[in-house]
């Protein structure tokens, strides 16, 4: 077990530094943060003095191995935009995007695995149907046009929930929640459904077609004809054995919607790292963006090293596998 | 993502201080509360860091300069009442007195010369207001004289974007001098203001929202014009245009800086909804490479086209404008054939007249010129920059292909846009200019002076444009007074039509969406002034 931990750490480090040096390979595209700072008017020596002070003067690997040192440190300079340090600036919006994660993938879990099962158990009733199309509508509509309907019918139309922003934070030590003020609450909600909907519907679609996989085999006949009732044999024993791959899938897409809150976060003006990392983009910030990059790219690794741990647990042939090797019988 | 404690304790110690102060405001909102949106939100709230009208627009709330501007931009005395040209490089101005800061320092002659001294430091990007002044001498506690390198007949101009701020405060905060880049520390202006204005700041959380209330002890109330009842100012950036619109027409904003053109009509059909619309001082134009032999975007081998008045005169007059107001832009521009707008010093009625549009003459120019085939070449554009930047471009694209001359638009977001532009990499590009100082010279200075070190010269003019009449009458405009200058900024206006460094496009017009309640000048430096907003 520990043994498997430390290697997948291993592993995870040449990713991290390839994330490293793409993405820096890439700032040399976004534009030049220089002309940027100066704004309408600066003399030339002014130009070249701040070229020399943010060290864009040296080669490009010397620029690197100066970023990789530092980051190792948890140091990430100050943001060119906003004068600020970029790891405060990160910490300070982490919250607002992992609440608003959390809130998706719960609304894509809650929703998604019930609809699953039904779809799968009764196939062809009305309510199936309807299901599978509205599924269809999830994946194939892109967020951000799912956003401003959203925004059109509930804040425009209706007026019940607010466009943007988080509406009132509290503070917990240095965690901004808005799960304790109403209007926090109000605001999580369309939010978190544009973000969870593809989720959603995805899993819907995976956990329908595993059950109806799962109700054909030999097991499901057994456990009937030993005259279980119907709930046991759905949940206890079909539900439990289409969850492994759902694990992978809903875990991996974890890190995608915390990655992809971008476009989400842009048209809710959601205060999180993934409008700060767009608004970084636009003036060519690159502390920020180097760090918001490093970190996406260990949300992933984390997320596959608990979800390879979670098989451990759900799949007891894995869980001998290693049983043996540590045991040595 | 670890940090050191120190930085993140007192981060969360802030961040607590600011959700406080912001869950209070709600219990104020029976007052006249503005809630006000734009697509950006400040990167600092230091006064002398950066030019842009994104900071600039929540400072002048909360800082005042010595000089203020009235709804038509005239000036008008702020902090200083009186000032006076002593000799013709020492100006005096008298301060207004007992003026104090929102933290409750008195201000000073001190303050004056500090903040002048501020603006002049290295890291401050106000240099251009600064740029003729030596030193800020303190006379006695109500008078200041400021000191020039040499005469500068539009310093009150100048200084009425200069904002003051308390002496004390700056070196009790360590900030006594614009932000650093190479600094790792944030400094304490970042995020803190310490005004004489009309609103203090209350509560900024950058990107999320920055609270003013009314600074009932204001030198300004009680002077005629300055009849505003805002009694707190919620702003809350929204970077998205339909969340934004979205956000006005649910009731959740009440004034809006920068609707999307394609919402107008939607917007003035709102109940409950109006648009207000007045012209910007910003002034879009094409530039050519007049500089190079061998054009780096076009197939013509071995000559610069650009280079023949004949040419530059063809494509001014293949630009169908009038269309481009019409549809583009949505009758939302004034047509121009000049370098600014009537806003700014030095402008002549007489020598704003366009080159008549007239495709036939283009293509008998071009063919004259020696290109019956016309050419083809790349035309360099923002595409979010500008009202509508990437669809005039590609406009023109059309025009200019119609006459022969084959072009294909390269549209950048501004961050690129702006990079390639400024290593002069560009055969013909289109550029927005705004003059922040309202002056002729600051746009004759950046735009068509030949660049040569000098602070301000050439510095925008990326297609190397440069004719030594131009240089002198500028020369002229920098050192001259009255009529005398008056004649070379003309004289500059007919060089400038004769010459076509540039093709004029237009004059932005500036939108404002606000909920119906609200009465606000509008301001065609594009900056929304709450002193003189009523809500009813």
């Amino acid at each position: 077990m520990l043994a498997f931990v430390i290697s997948r750490i291993l592993q995870a480090i040449p990713v991290m530094l390839a994330v490293a040096l793409i993405s820096f390979a890439m700032f040399a595209y976004v534009g030049d943060p220089v002309s940027i700072m100066l704004g309408q008017d600066f003399t030339e020596a002014q130009r070249q003095a701040l070229i020399r002070d943010l060290g864009l003067d040296q080669p490009f690997f010397v620029q690197f191995a100066t970023f990789i040192g530092n980051a190792v440190q948890g140091e990430f300079g100050l943001s060119y935009r906003l004068s600020r340090p970029v790891a405060e600036l990160i910490a300070e919006r982490a919250p607002a995007t992992l609440e608003l994660a959390f809130c998706a993938a719960a609304v894509a879990l809650l929703v998604g695995v019930p609809m699953g099962v039904y779809t799968g158990l009764y196939r062809n009733s009305w309510l199936s149907r309807a299901f599978l199309t509205f599924s269809l509508v999830g994946v194939s509509l892109p967020t951000f046009l799912i956003g401003i309907l959203l925004i059109l019918i509930f804040s425009v139309w209706l007026g019940w929930l607010p466009s943007f922003g988080r509406g009132d934070t509290v503070q917990l030590g240095w965690w901004s929640t808005g799960f304790l003020t109403v209007s926090g609450l109000k605001a999580l909600i369309l939010p978190s459904v544009t973000l969870g909907l593809f989720q959603l519907t995805l899993i819907m679609r995976l956990v329908r077609a595993e059950m109806l996989e799962v109700l054909r085999t030999d097991y499901i006949k057994f456990a009937r004809a030993r005259g279980l009732a119907n709930r046991a044999v759905h949940f206890g024993h079909a539900l439990k054995n289409t969850l492994v791959p759902v694990i992978t899938i809903a875990g991996l897409q974890l890190g995608g919607i915390i990655a992809f809150a971008i476009v989400t976060e842009t048209v809710f003006q959601w205060p999180g790292m993934g409008l700060l990392f767009i608004q970084s983009v636009g003036a060519a910030d690159i502390p920020v963006m180097a760090a918001y990059l490093l970190l996406i790219a260990l949300v992933f690794v984390v997320i596959n090293l608990v979800v390879d741990l979670l098989y451990y647990f759900v799949d007891p042939r894995l869980r001998a596998g290693f049983g043996a090797a540590r045991g040595g019988h | 993502m670890r940090m050191r404690a120190g930085a993140g304790l007192r981060a969360a110690m802030a961040a607590a201080v600011l959700a406080m102060a912001g869950l209070a405001m709600p219990g104020t909102a029976t007052a006249k509360t503005v809630r006000w949106s734009a697509s950006g939100d400040p990167n600092t709230l230091d006064p002398h860091s950066q030019n842009v009208g994104t900071v600039t627009m929540v400072l002048q709330q909360i800082y005042d300069p010595l000089i203020k501007r009235n709804p038509d931009l005239s000036i008008a005395p702020g902090l200083a009442t009186e000032w006076r040209q002593e000799e013709p490089t020492r100006w005096r101005f008298l301060l207004r007195p007992g003026v104090r800061f929102h933290e409750g320092e008195a201000m000073t002659a001190e303050d004056v010369a500090f903040s002048i001294q501020r603006a002049l430091q290295p890291t401050s990007n106000f240099g251009i207001f600064v740029d003729t002044i030596d030193r800020a001498v303190v006379v006695d506690e109500r008078t200041v004289d400021i000191v020039l390198k040499r005469p500068d007949p539009i310093l009150p101009n100048k200084l009425a974007s200069i904002f003051i701020m308390s002496k004390a405060w700056s070196e009790r905060h360590n900030a006594t001098r614009p932000q650093n880049t190479r600094a790792r520390e944030e400094m304490h202006t970042v995020r803190n203001a310490n005004g004489t204005g009309a609103f203090r700041l209350a509560a900024r959380e950058p990107d999320v929202r920055t609270t003013m209330t009314r600074n009932e002890a204001w030198w300004g109330w009680g002077i005629e014009g300055n009849s505003g009842n805002v009694t707190e100012i919620v702003f809350r950036p929204i970077a998205s245009d339909a969340t934004r619109i979205a956000a006005l027409l649910s009731g959740e904003v009440d004034f809006v800086l920068d609707p999307p053109l394609q919402d107008l009509n939607r917007l003035r059909q709102a109940p409950g909804v109006k648009v207000l619309e007045g012209p910007e001082v910003r002034t879009l134009f094409l530039a050519f490479d007049v500089n190079r032999d061998e054009l780096l975007y076009s197939d013509v081998k071995g000559k610069n086209p650009f280079k023949d008045l004949r040419v530059r005169q063809a494509l001014y007059q293949a630009i169908d404008i009038q269309a481009i107001h019409r549809t583009t832009m949505r009758g939302q521009s004034v047509v121009t054939g000049t370098l600014f707008p009537e806003q700014v010093n030095g402008y002549v009625k007489a020598e704003d007249v366009r080159l008549p549009f007239d495709a036939n003459r283009a293509r008998a120019l071009l063919a004259e010129a020696g290109y019956p085939q016309g050419f083809a070449v790349t035309l360099d554009c923002s595409n979010n920059r500008y009202i509508n930047d990437e669809q005039i471009c590609q406009n023109i694209a059309a025009m200019w292909s119609r006459v022969g001359v084959r072009t294909s638009v390269k549209a950048q977001p501004l961050a690129p846009f702006f990079a390639q532009i400024q290593r002069d990499d560009t055969s013909v590009y289109m550029l927005g200019w705004g003059v922040p100082t309202l002056d002729a010279l600051y746009s004759f200075q950046s735009l068509v002076a030949t660049r040569n070190g000098d602070q301000g010269d050439g510095i925008w003019n990326y297609g190397r444009y440069s004719n030594p009449r131009m240089d002198a009458l500028i020369q002229r405009m920098k050192a001259e007074t009255g009529e005398a200058r008056q004649a070379a900024i003309t004289e500059a206006l007919r060089l400038y039509r004769e010459d076509v460094p540039h093709i004029p496009l237009h004059h932005q017009m500036i939108p404002w969406a606000m909920r119906s309640n609200i009465q606000i000048p509008h301001l065609a430096n594009n900056q929304p002034y709450f002193r003189w907003a009523v809500v009813q």
